[in-house]
């Protein structure tokens, strides 16, 4: 398919593609933001406030699929052994997580003017905090090896059973949510959304995921050239050994 | 089958030699619940409110405690590369090990429930739940432990990552235990929350020993 | 106490490749190969081959196109320098690690088929001497005979104790053991389940000379019974009519050793 599996295959493949992303998910955030700031309407219950929604609705989205990202191809790269896949999981974590974080930092001031409190234990939210903690995990074991390919392994086999998790998780946080308190204030209509309403959202979303599958296709590359870098090394390493111990037989 | 017998009765063998870990696991226990009383006040109503919770949250971090030790003894001294070739899959050595330890500190963890239980004042209705639900939960905790203590396996600081890793995936567990004290307190049916904790119980006694032996696999390489 | 057990007459032609020239020698195995594939087809001894091995860890290629070929009641010796990739040859022998590329066969059948079936003709020693501290030199044992094989007596595990000259310390803790004595039972594992394939790293090292001559011993009766040997050493541990292997052959130049990265 297209060569992309292999490293050179894709770095070919996203020089080619990436400015295209980069110009799409400007004109996309560029037009969103304009709907959304000057174009759309305030909400007749929340107020100018309404208007974090159309940086909160998409980064969750992004946080979700990043992880998802990160996931499919850690088992990509369990059942095919492909390195590429790896990079991926690995350049698709970091990113994802920022999303995830912005998701819960916009929630946190969209919270203060709804509820009247910086963070309610509301289930949405409580689900994204407990996804950044995935996140971290994630993070954390595959910078915890020595050797970046015991380390992308592992990371792998817990993207696959964070995933195999994160519906129960999800369902778990809903029906304790249910339980301890009362409906929360904010109502998302979901698609009752106005279509004033539903043009920049939908625009930010498009334009967040090219900004996402960009910022991606970039750390790849980098990771690419940083694999490539250990492998010279250890090459040379090597060839240095040989040559001392050469040397020594020699002398 | 002969072989799952051997590793549990090596792996209770060695702990009970060692002595150590059910007895410290067990004293954190203790220790740890008997520290509330002193950060919240010592009021019977506020302790009987918050008991299901401490109890459980005490639990998860107990039980967490002993997991870096599962696989790491072994992984150092080299004989995780010989169970990793006996003639029998992997996953049974795993399932065998989690038995180990799931008797070691799981066992242990609920027969002190109850008894820090009368000392939080819980409300005698909670008790049956209470044990049922360490007795579904704490199986589960080992379980999915079992997977990250074979995660962490020659990683740096493999302790402290543990917690972050199995904490998350720790709080279904959290949820529904403390629920089904909560509704039993309340005179409410607690069949739902049980059954949902068998279910995830189910669940990870497949999947969590596939994906332990899977990191313990590329821990050896 | 020096057993000493006389090395009994082999029936079996082991040393045909060493006879040849090394630079006969691909042509040499073939030839051993073809012979033996013709000789075992209808008979009850197997054959253990490598093809074409491509072994990468840590992103570096240790060795690529590496072959190797042991028939039964033959033996193997793995030479090379440090980081040349002995102990990861036997580990890929054993299965404790997947070639990149290429084929191990036992008797024609790929073992990465059949996993559990290889690991139970298979004995591996590698490093590390798997003793728990608390267990004592008869427990240890016993646990791995038992683990291997399920039926496998007690009478065979005493046996194998005695004969590694632990018969003395069977029921001391391992915590108290010495090096040496750690490695003897380690090695005792050998005889405590039965099994014909032995993949031994660097088995003699911290064993005392009259150790090394036991192991020695045991090697050749193995090998006298059909079992086979594969033996990575730095020191000297005699293995009459060995193959060798030198694992610098097989390593790959330092532009190539990048993989899939270059």
């Amino acid at each position: 398919m297209l060569g992309l599996s292999t490293p050179s295959g894709f770095v070919r493949f996203a020089k080619a593609v990436s400015p295209w992303l980069w110009v799409a998910s400007a004109l996309l955030i560029g037009g969103g933001l304009y709907f959304a700031l000057l174009v759309s309407p305030a909400d007749y219950q929340q107020g100018q406030t309404v208007r974090i929604m159309y940086i909160h609705v998409p980064s969750a989205w992004l946080g979700m699929m990043g992880y998802s990202v990160m996931a499919l191809s850690s088992a990509a790269a369990l059942i095919w052994k492909n390195p590429l896949a790896d990079l991926v999981a690995k350049a698709s974590a970091p990113v994802g997580a920022c999303f995830t974080f912005l998701c819960l930092a916009t929630g946190s001031l969209w919270g203060k003017p709804m509820w009247g409190t910086w963070w309610a234990w509301d289930a949405r939210l409580t689900s994204m905090l407990i996804l950044l903690f995935l996140y971290f995990g994630y993070i954390a074991l595959q910078n915890a090896f020595d050797d970046p390919g015991r380390g992308a392994r592992a990371a792998a086999i817990l993207a696959l059973a964070g995933f195999v998790n994160v519906p129960v998780i999800k369902f778990s946080v809903d029906w304790w949510k249910t339980l301890h308190q009362p409906a929360s204030l904010m109502k998302m209509s979901g698609p009752a959304l106005h279509p004033s309403m539903l043009t920049p959202l939908l625009l930010m979303v498009a334009g967040f995921t090219c900004f996402y599958v960009a910022v991606l296709m970039v750390r790849v590359r980098s990771e690419i050239l940083a694999a490539k870098i250990r492998a010279l090394r250890l090459s040379e390493i090597h060839s240095v050994q040989a040559a001392g111990v050469a040397d020594g037989v020699a002398g | 089958m002969n072989r799952l017998f051997e590793i549990i009765r090596r792996d209770l063998r060695l702990a009970l030699r060692q002595g150590s870990d059910s007895v410290m696991v067990v004293t954190f226990f203790v220790l740890t619940v008997i520290l509330f009383p002193f950060g919240i006040g010592p009021e019977a109503n506020i302790l009987e409110r918050v008991s299901p919770g401490v109890l459980w949250v005490t639990a998860l971090l107990a039980s967490m405690l002993s997991l870096d030790r599962l696989f790491q003894a072994d992984y150092e001294d080299g004989s995780l590369e010989l169970l990793a070739l006996t003639p029998t899959a992997l996953e049974v050595l795993v399932i065998g090990k989690v038995a180990a330890h799931w008797l070691t500190t799981g066992l242990p963890l609920m027969v002190a429930a109850p008894v820090l239980a009368v000392l939080l004042h819980m409300n005698a209705d909670g008790f049956l739940a209470l044990l049922a639900t360490m007795l579904i939960g704490t199986p589960i905790l080992s379980l999915i432990g079992a997977m990250g203590a074979a995660l962490v396996l020659g990683a740096r600081r493999g302790g402290v990552l543990l917690s972050l890793l199995v904490l998350p995936l720790y709080i279904p567990v959290l949820i529904f235990g403390v629920g089904a004290i909560d509704a039993a307190i309340q005179g409410l049916e607690t069949g739902a929350q049980l059954l949902l904790m068998g279910g995830i119980l189910l669940a990870a006694l497949p999947l969590a020993p596939l994906a332990a032996a899977a990191a313990v696999r590329q821990a050896r390489e | 106490m020096v057993i000493y057990y006389p090395y009994r007459a082999q029936g079996r032609s082991r040393d045909a490749p060493a006879v040849f020239p090394k630079s006969c020698f691909p042509l040499a195995r073939a030839v051993v190969l073809l012979w033996c594939r013709a000789m075992t087809n209808g008979m009850s001894s197997h054959t253990f081959t490598g093809e074409k091995l491509v072994c990468i860890r840590g992103e570096r290629v240790v060795f690529s196109g590496l072959g190797f070929h042991l028939a039964a009641g033959e033996a193997l010796l793995l030479l090379g320098p440090n980081g040349s990739g002995k102990s990861s040859l036997l580990r890929l022998m054993a299965g404790l690690l997947k070639p990149a590329s290429g084929r191990l066969a036992w008797g024609g059948d790929p073992v990465a088929d059949d996993r559990e079936a290889h690991a139970a003709r298979v004995h591996y020693v590698g490093h590390h001497d798997a003793i728990k501290p608390v267990l004592s030199v008869f427990e240890n044992l016993r646990f791995w005979a038992r683990l291997h094989d399920p039926a496998s007596g007690a009478g065979l595990a005493r046996a194998a104790r005695d004969r590694m000259g632990l018969a003395r310390l069977a029921d001391v803790p391992g915590k108290l053991l010495s090096a040496g004595q750690k490695r003897r039972l380690n090695l005792a594992r050998l005889l405590a389940a039965p099994a014909t394939l032995w993949l031994l790293d660097e088995p003699s090292v911290a064993l005392d000379r009259q150790s090394v001559k036991v192991l020695e011993a045991v090697i050749a009766e193995h090998r006298a019974a059909g079992g086979m040997v594969a033996l990575s050493t730095h020191a000297d541990v005699d293995l009459p009519g060995a193959r060798e292997l030198h694992l610098d052959h097989f390593a790959v130049a330092p532009e190539a050793a990048m993989g899939v990265w270059g």
